[in-house]
């Protein structure tokens, strides 16, 4: 192989990208190399295996990956603002909005959620870490080297190219040959292991490490909407996990398992992609929605109305999510019958969908409402989200569908709840649990004005395109008419509003690290009901000194009624801890050079890998390191110095 | 009863015509030229009804909590707080009730519609409908007339006030046969025939393309509906037997290369040569061109080119 097919060559855009990379690494190296970094990245980081930093990690990444699809979304936009100017061409455009939906509900929405769950579901529950740390940072490292392999497709190879959807037989070898596929099946395939063992991680420890008196209908709802995410994580992720290895066999070995030729199936990959596709969908918004639910009830200081009414409408949500999948494909010719019952499976979600958003409302009646930041962001998203679920109903109704599917008007729809669902959900509970994480709080001025740009760009993005769709635009077109122009004109303008309010919500992270006053109590926000309050801020390695009994979903509420704190002197008992360790870092790291290899298809390269991680896993089956213990004076000393000021 | 049905398809068309202003634009799904698009187009204003109403009354009442319980609002009254308010069954039951009224109200027109769109439209039940093969290739349609023996690329004739029975299938990628003024899409895919009844009740030339993705080509990958009367239809039948070409196998194979082409017309069909809607023929073009796939068509759009471009 010449080294000219090996990089993507003749794009100037990719040139201006590899510069990037190369600057940014050689940044980073020369920062870590001059202020003799790497000891302390590869100690405190590389290594850890506590969920506060492994969280804070899935977070960093996930900014990282929200700029990089971001910068795609914008190079979309403008080439559709400006068709004439040809910034993009057909086939780079095809590259760039597959990219840009792969990466931003995998590498985006996925990590900043699983990276909320990680910092905060084990304070909530009073547990000292994950259920099993080890397989916590296994998890992020293979999370991380996914999205790493995928990324670096568009310099080495060719970017992926048949949609995040990636359909047969448009994605198998014949249609489709080179590595660029194969990316997309061996990053999927490497990050799916690491959200998989998340999930099994996340249950197991909700269910069997809450604090003394937590039963399951006294836990925070975001634990609950974490726990049952998790169910359907575990249920929903091997189907994807067997659709990719499928195609991955058929692309490499030259098996006919969606492929035209030799009796294949290319539909049986559309089902198998959306039976994962749609509960998929679920699992990046019902943690959004236990994020606001726990915010809305914070700053508008009222118990959250009808708790138990939304933890039931979570898990109904949760289950008809695995019976809806047809809806992506109604026009695939099903039959009558089979449309007709999907419809109605399909519209049947906005009954709990809709619970909820009235359970929100009635939060608020009778409420203190304080505007926080986080506060800002959940109100927001209530209107904004509505419009994305009552379209949601239209696109449901098949007979309809017909004239919406593949268009805007369903890329409209799916930005409406993908946004103001998840990623304000996101940037809410980033702000939110943001002093606990990192002891200083975000400045309000910059995030007010980050809210507001996002906010407005949002809906002017997004909006127009209902009409386009309507006019009849489908989606993933790389040019259009002049009777569009109008319209997308005004999209794109929204577009880059909406990503100068990214831009400041990045500022005001650097502008408060500096600026931002240390030494927070331990209930940063003055309204916090839940566990996760009652920890000193930062929140020592350990978590928690003592544990309360809960009495309730509101357990800070009753402590501080009963004056209580998660620091009692005479029930002190030294707490057992985990060892950092390498191994989770090595073996994901021989995994992502086997997985590239393959995606070359280099076999005997390939192999020495897969032996390289069988060699792994039995290192780490015969290491027998039982952790340390913290002692009691250990604690006392922390725990008082910690807590001084909240005394005061 | 006629008249009472008037008068609700002027209430509609009001609706509607309130929606085109606010685009500024004529938009294509509520300005049907036939029936299969009027009864989706009734049926998306149907549920754009519930739609507002849901809108209006989650704005209204977000709106009116979101002022009034402000915690710094002036003139609070101590009963604006009511911090132990942990919920209360007959509120709840309403409020599961209703959205499970309105999914009651919005499937049954659906469902109904779904049943009816599978069948012939019914204001031209009296006449079979006209039989056209859709064939979507990379990236190109081809439409086959078996009884009139005619193939069409890229443009087709339709009479109007008939139904039309598209046969879809496709040569590789999974495609979707959309014409949006006309009715509502559904896929073509290589060793499936889909069946899907379309008709226009207006004379005009309407934009169809291919709606799923398929790769490279794929923006451009449109044609032309061309709707006219039934007497016009003949004569465009007639004239094409007797001065067009005969579609060869090998002309046929030669179109069927990954690629863009112009509108054409044959006076015979690919029909014979090749069925991709049949299980035999679902390789037949990955067969021929399944190494072509290489080499890119680097499609750029050239200024002033409109893929959607109506010719007059």
């Amino acid at each position: 192989m010449q080294l000219d097919e090996f990089f993507v060559t003749g794009e100037p855009l990719i040139y201006i990208g590899m510069a990037a990379i190369v600057l940014v690494s050689g940044t980073i190296l020369f920062v870590l190399t001059y202020f003799k970094k790497w000891k302390w990245l590869w100690a405190e980081w590389l290594t850890t295996v506590d969920h506060k930093k492994i969280g804070v990690m899935y977070i960093l990444l996930s900014l990282a990956m929200m700029f990089r699809a971001g910068v795609d979304a914008m190079m979309m936009r403008l080439q559709l603002a400006f068709p004439d100017m040809n910034f993009l061409n057909s086939q780079h455009y095809s590259e760039v909005f597959t990219t840009h939906g792969t990466i931003m509900i995998l590498f985006v929405a996925m990590p900043f959620l699983i990276g909320l769950m990680n910092y905060v579901v084990p304070l909530q529950i009073g547990a000292r870490d994950f259920a099993f740390p080890f397989v916590n940072a296994l998890s992020f490292w293979s999370t991380f080297f996914g999205a790493m392999l995928f990324n670096i497709s568009f310099v080495i190879g060719g970017a992926p190219d048949a949609g995040w959807t990636n359909y047969a037989p448009l994605a198998g070898s014949e249609l489709s040959p080179g590595p660029g596929i194969n990316y997309y099946l061996l990053g999927l395939q490497l990050s799916g292991i690491g959200t998989l063992a998340t999930g099994i991680n996340l249950m197991v420890t909700i269910l069997r490490m809450r604090a003394p008196g937590m039963s399951l209908f006294k836990m925070p709802i975001f634990t609950w909407s974490t726990l049952i995410t998790s169910f359907i994580i575990i249920f929903a992720f091997p189907i994807l996990t067997v659709a990719l290895a499928l195609m991955t066999i058929d692309r490499i070995f030259g098996s006919h398992i969606f492929t035209l030729t030799g009796e294949g199936l290319p539909m049986m990959w559309a089902n198998l992609f959306w039976m994962w596709g749609h509960p998929e969908v679920y699992i990046v918004i019902l943690p959004a929605f236990g994020i606001f639910s726990e915010i809305i009830s914070a700053f508008a200081q009222k118990q959250l109305f009808g708790y138990k009414t939304m933890v039931w409408a979570i898990i109904l949500i949760a289950g008809l999510s695995f019976v809806v999948w047809v809806h992506h494909f109604f026009t695939m010719g099903a039959g009558a019958f089979v449309n007709s019952i999907f419809s109605i499976t399909t519209m049947a979600i906005a009954i709990p969908t809709g619970v909820k958003i009235f359970n929100w409302l009635a939060t608020i009646y009778k409420s203190k409402i304080i505007f926080g930041t986080p506060m800002m962001w959940s109100l927001a998203f209530i209107p904004s989200f509505t419009i994305g679920g009552v379209t949601g109903v239209m696109l449901g109704m098949a007979a309809a569908d017909y004239q919406f599917h593949n268009s805007y008007f369903l890329v409209s729809h799916f930005h409406y709840v993908l946004i103001p669902g998840t990623i304000f959900a996101c940037f809410a509970g980033l702000i939110y649990w943001f002093p606990k994480m990192f002891g200083f709080q975000l400045n309000r001025k910059l995030n007010i004005w980050a809210f507001w740009l996002f906010l407005i760009g949002f809906h002017v993005t997004f909006f127009p395109q209902y009409f386009l769709g309507l006019d009849g635009m489908a989606r993933r077109l790389f040019t259009i008419g002049p009777e569009w122009f109008t319209l997308n004109f005004i999209s794109t303008a929204g577009a880059f509003v909406m990503g100068a309010g990214f831009a400041v919500f990045v500022y005001c992270i650097v502008y408060s690290y500096f600026k931002s006053t240390r030494d927070l109590p331990g209930d940063v926000w003055g309204v916090g009901r839940t566990l996760e309050w009652a920890t000193p801020t930062p929140v020592p390695k350990y978590n928690f000194a003592t544990l309360p009994d809960v009495k309730s979903h509101d357990a800070l509420i009753d402590m501080k009624e009963d004056g209580e704190t998660t620091f009692d002197e005479d029930k002190l008992e030294s707490i057992h801890m985990p060892n950092y360790t390498g191994q989770p870092f090595i073996m994901t790291a021989i995994m992502f050079f086997a997985s590239f290899f393959l995606v070359f298809e280099w076999i005997t390269l390939a192999s020495i890998g897969l032996i390289g991680i069988i060699v792994m896993m039995y290192v780490r089956s015969f290491d027998y390191d039982g952790g340390y213990h913290i002692g009691v004076d250990e604690i006392s000393k922390i725990e008082n110095s910690l807590r001084g000021h909240d005394n005061e | 009863m006629k008249s009472q049905k008037g008068h609700y398809m002027m209430r509609l068309s009001g609706v509607v015509m309130m929606v085109a202003l606010l685009s500024g634009c004529n938009i294509d799904v509520f300005d049907p030229a036939g029936p299969v698009a009027e009864s989706q187009r009734n049926l998306i204003v149907y549920s754009l009804f519930f739609v507002g109403a849901i809108i209006l009354v989650v704005y209204s009442i977000f709106t009116v909590f979101v002022i009034k319980y402000r915690a710094n609002r002036k003139n609070r009254k101590e009963s604006d707080y009511k911090p132990e308010m942990h919920g209360n069954y007959i509120i709840e039951a309403i409020w599961v009730a209703v959205p499970v009224l309105i999914v009651i109200a919005l499937s049954i027109p659906t469902v109904r519609l779904i049943f009816q769109l599978e069948e012939p439209p019914v204001s031209s039940q009296g006449e079979e409908p006209l039989v056209v093969y859709a064939t979507s290739a990379d990236w190109k349609w081809f439409f086959s007339y078996p009884e009139e023996d005619i193939e069409t690329v890229n443009h087709l004739y339709i009479p109007t006030d008939r139904g039309i029975e598209f046969r879809l299938a496709s040569a590789e990628s999974m495609s979707s046969l959309w014409i949006p003024q006309l009715g509502g899409q559904k896929y073509a895919m290589a060793g499936m025939e889909n069946t899907l009844f379309l008709q226009a009740d207006e004379e005009g030339t309407y934009l169809g393309r291919n709606a799923n993705f398929t790769g490279e080509g794929f923006a451009a990958q449109t044609f032309h509906v061309n709707a006219v009367s039934d007497d016009e239809y003949n004569q465009w039948v007639d004239n094409v037997s007797e001065n067009e070409p005969e579609l060869t196998q090998e002309r046929y194979d030669e179109l069927l290369a990954p690629g863009l082409v112009d509108q054409m017309t044959f006076s015979s069909t690919h029909l014979d040569y090749a069925d991709h809607g049949s299980n035999e023929d679902r390789d037949y073009s990955v067969e021929r061109h399944g190494d072509k796939y290489d080499e890119q068509l680097d499609l750029y759009n050239t200024p002033g080119w409109n893929p959607n471009e109506i010719p007059e």
